[in-house]
């Protein structure tokens, strides 16, 4: 292709790391063009329905690698449209990690103090605040009384959700119909479009080479809207600057295929990927035990508990582990969380299966017949980021099986005895609370069938000091390729052990100024100083006296 | 296939004689609650493949009850000959760690138990209203009239924990 389009600012993806990218570039002046692999969904296309090709499967990407399977969000608005709005800010040990590199995997220049005023501005813009009692679902509040029971504290999530505008549908991994949940399009968004930026949903970036003028070509095919398995046509757009947030399960794999164009990665690329530790405990409550020991009622005639599919995801976490004077790899949170039928309930194991199969079969089935009782656990913990992306598919970030969601992509993740152990001690802790005195039988998820599970992936291009360890350096520019930014979970450099999006989405708020400044040296006129998306400017005072000029 | 996805999903047989479903179960399993028509939608990438896995599940059957001494009925697909608790042993080889063919068997599963568990060749609120087998059987409650799901009472209301002492004032571990 000769000609090609224009545009100051690509950026790659519109969720957490590419919207806020988009939006202060846009409203500093800059002419930005987001391409999204998947299509733009609103509150009105939020269905409540488990038909493949609902907004259900539509948003999704689901890819099965080998030994880890990755969920993640395929929409305008990435993973902050299907996700579930919990955001805590990472405790303050997670960024002195050494990790599998025996040095500290964070740039010296992060930490959780220095971060701390960017988490403050992305509080201020979707906004985060804490719940209450008051808000915390049925299944949070049998969690909590769980661990108190346990001698153990619980704490209600800080969340991005309007609560009073939340009817606890628990349809959140289908988008939110009611815009109780503030996703990335009701903020970050629409405000980088009313400043001009354009988001062209069903753009599929597969590589990126050099221009002769020193900036890039990016290639796109687009996707059909309905199946994604098809092509409809193909472009090119060249931009001085380009901002890679594809998600940590795309953005290795777009670099991978870029190499032909733009000569070789760093080392860390497609390397050192954490699943966060992830795991889940599916337990089935005793309804009985639970108003006789927990002392829980839901009034006369209701079961004490029963109500798994009421709610909005996870309300409430158990924090006892995050102790920075453990060692590394014992470190954990446990977080009350809930999985729909169809992406969750396959894999979860019956806890009281005999000698046959646990996940399949006539235990499984009994074990469904009581799925209003079941209450999930969901472990996020210290990893030895062992992901390594393997070579990239023909398209994309995998070969698509299925219409929509379902793909087969190139990452092997075999857990180390670290990551292991970290698992096996959460397992036991869990089960520890749930089964005291009856209140519940509990089993782990099986890894068996489509290997370890994530909803956060990380780490697949990471930032750091050490450029044999690390593919970006501390302000998120790619090593050797000036001018390419990672601003998405990818660039995060290991797991949180707690839901990651806020420590994302803070990573990337931080990465802007530099990225703003590497656009001016490329002649963009551009500016940094944007107030949040609704106008607010504490956040704004808060990091002003931190940017370099 | 059918007897495939009632291994994933057990059920009671249609009618007496019923070979391919062993009625190893009460009530509809994932055949009556439609892992068939899910499976030869094309929307899961599947459909083209399904004779021939129909053929390679037969091959590995007769392969299984050769090793074990035994005898098929040979009026009956060797999968479908073999009993459930054969058909359940033969089906965890396949779908284990290690197994070279484990990926389209777990598939197989994956939409098997998908078409139980929550009806995803349906409308969600018309597989309720048809009282589908297996949302029935999880007893998913029907959504209202405009077919969303909302509920009015959702918290015990109450403290039920101490917080972690080391919670900073945005809710947050320290
Ligand atoms: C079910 C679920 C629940 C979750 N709940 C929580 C929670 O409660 N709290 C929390 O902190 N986190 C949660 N997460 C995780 C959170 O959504 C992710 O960590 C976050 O969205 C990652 O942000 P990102 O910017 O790295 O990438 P994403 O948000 O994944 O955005 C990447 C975007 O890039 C697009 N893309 C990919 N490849 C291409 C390509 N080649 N060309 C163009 N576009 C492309 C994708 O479609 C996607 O929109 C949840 C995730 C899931 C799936």
């Amino acid at each position: 292709m000769n000609s090609a389009e224009q545009t100051d600012v690509l950026v790659v993806g519109s969720g957490f790391g590419g919207a806020i990218a988009a939006y202060h570039l846009a409203a500093g002046g800059a002419s930005v063009t987001v391409l999204e692999r998947g299509p733009w969904l609103t509150a009105e296309d939020a269905e409540h329905d488990y038909k493949l090709g609902s907004s259900y499967t539509r948003g999704f990407d689901f890819t099965v690698g080998d030994g880890m399977s990755i969920l993640g969000g395929n929409c305008v608005g990435g993973g902050s449209v299907v996700y579930f709005a919990s955001m805590p800010r990472a405790p303050r040990f997670v960024f002195e990690r050494r990790g599998s590199i025996g040095r500290r995997m964070w740039p010296a220049a992060v930490s959780r103090d220095t971060l701390e005023p960017w988490y403050d501005r992305v509080a201020e813009a979707l906004p985060v605040t804490p719940q209450d009692w008051h808000d915390v679902t049925y299944a949070g509040g049998l969690w909590a009384a769980a661990c108190d029971h346990a001698g153990r504290t619980a704490n209600p999530l800080p969340v991005a959700i309007d609560t009073a505008a939340c009817v606890n549908c628990n349809w959140m991994m289908a988008g939110c119909r009611f815009d109780a949940k503030r996703s990335l399009l009701l903020n970050y968004l629409p405000a980088a479009v009313a400043h001009g930026a354009v988001i062209r949903p069903l753009h599929e970036v597969q590589a990126i080479s050099r221009t002769d003028g020193g900036g890039y070509r990016i290639r796109y095919h687009v996707i059909d809207d309905e199946d994604y398995r098809i092509t409809t046509g193909s472009g090119a757009i060249d931009a001085k600057i380009v901002v890679l947030a594809a998600g940590a399960g795309a953005t290795p794999v777009i670099l991978q295929r870029s190499e032909a164009g733009l000569g070789p990665m760093p080392h860390a690329v497609g390397r050192y990927f954490s699943g966060n530790g992830e795991r889940l405990n599916t337990a089935v409550v005793n309804e009985d035990r639970v108003a006789e020991v927990l002392g829980l009622s839901r009034g006369e005639g209701a079961p004490a508990y029963g109500a798994n599919p009421i709610g909005r995801g996870p309300t409430v976490a158990s924090w006892d582990r995050l102790d920075g004077s453990l060692p590394e790899y014992s470190r954990y949170s446990l977080e009350q969380l809930y999985f729909p039928p169809g992406l969750g309930t396959i894999l979860a194991q019956a806890p009281d299966a005999g000698d046959g199969p646990t996940w399949f079969g006539r235990d499984k089935k009994r074990m469904l017949s009581r799925w209003n009782s079941w209450l999930t656990i969901f472990t996020m913990s210290e990893d030895d980021n062992e992901g390594v992306f393997g070579p990239p598919p023909a398209t994309g970030n995998a070969m698509r099986i299925s219409q929509q969601m379902l793909g087969r992509g190139n990452l092997r993740y075999e857990p180390t005895a670290n990551t292991r152990h970290g698992w096996a001690a959460s397992d036991a802790e869990v089960k520890d609370i749930l089964e005291r005195d009856g209140i519940a039988r509990v089993r782990p998820w099986t890894n068996d069938v489509v290997g370890a599970y994530t909803v956060h992936p990380l780490a697949s291009c990471r930032m750091g000091d050490d450029p044999a360890t690390s593919a970006l350096d501390d302000r998120n520019e790619l090593r050797g390729h000036p001018g390419i930014f990672v601003t998405d979970g990818s660039a995060v450099p290991g797991a949180l052990t707690v839901n990651p999006a806020m420590t994302i989405a803070a990573v990337a708020e931080r990465a802007v100024p530099g990225i703003v400044r590497a656009a001016r040296e490329r002649g963009v006129a551009v500016r940094y100083g944007a107030p949040a998306p609704d106008g607010s400017t504490s956040g704004r005072r808060g990091v002003l006296p931190l940017i370099r000029t | 296939m059918e007897a495939y996805a009632d291994t994933i999903v057990p059920g009671e047989k249609r009618w007496p004689g019923d070979a391919a479903i062993a009625g190893a179960a009460d009530g509809g399993g994932a055949v009556a609650a439609g892992a068939i028509q899910l499976l030869e939608w094309d929307a899961t990438g599947l459909t083209e493949g399904l004779d021939d896995l129909a053929d390679l599940l037969n091959r590995h059957a007769r392969t299984y009850a050769d090793g074990r001494g035994l005898a098929l009925d040979t009026a009956l697909p060797p999968f479908v000959a073999l009993d459930f608790g054969h058909r359940t042993a033969l089906v965890a080889e396949l779908t284990a760690p290690g197994h070279p063919e484990k990926e389209f068997w777990v598939l197989l599963a994956l939409f098997s138990n998908m078409a139980y568990d929550s009806a995803a060749h349906m409308h969600t609120a018309d597989a309720i209203a048809q009282g589908h087998p297996g949302l029935a059987a999880m007893g998913v409650v029907p959504p209202g009239p405009d077919r969303l799901w909302r509920f009015d009472q959702h918290s015990y209301g109450r403290r039920l924990a101490r917080v972690h002492p080391d919670t900073t004032p945005s809710g947050s571990p320290a």
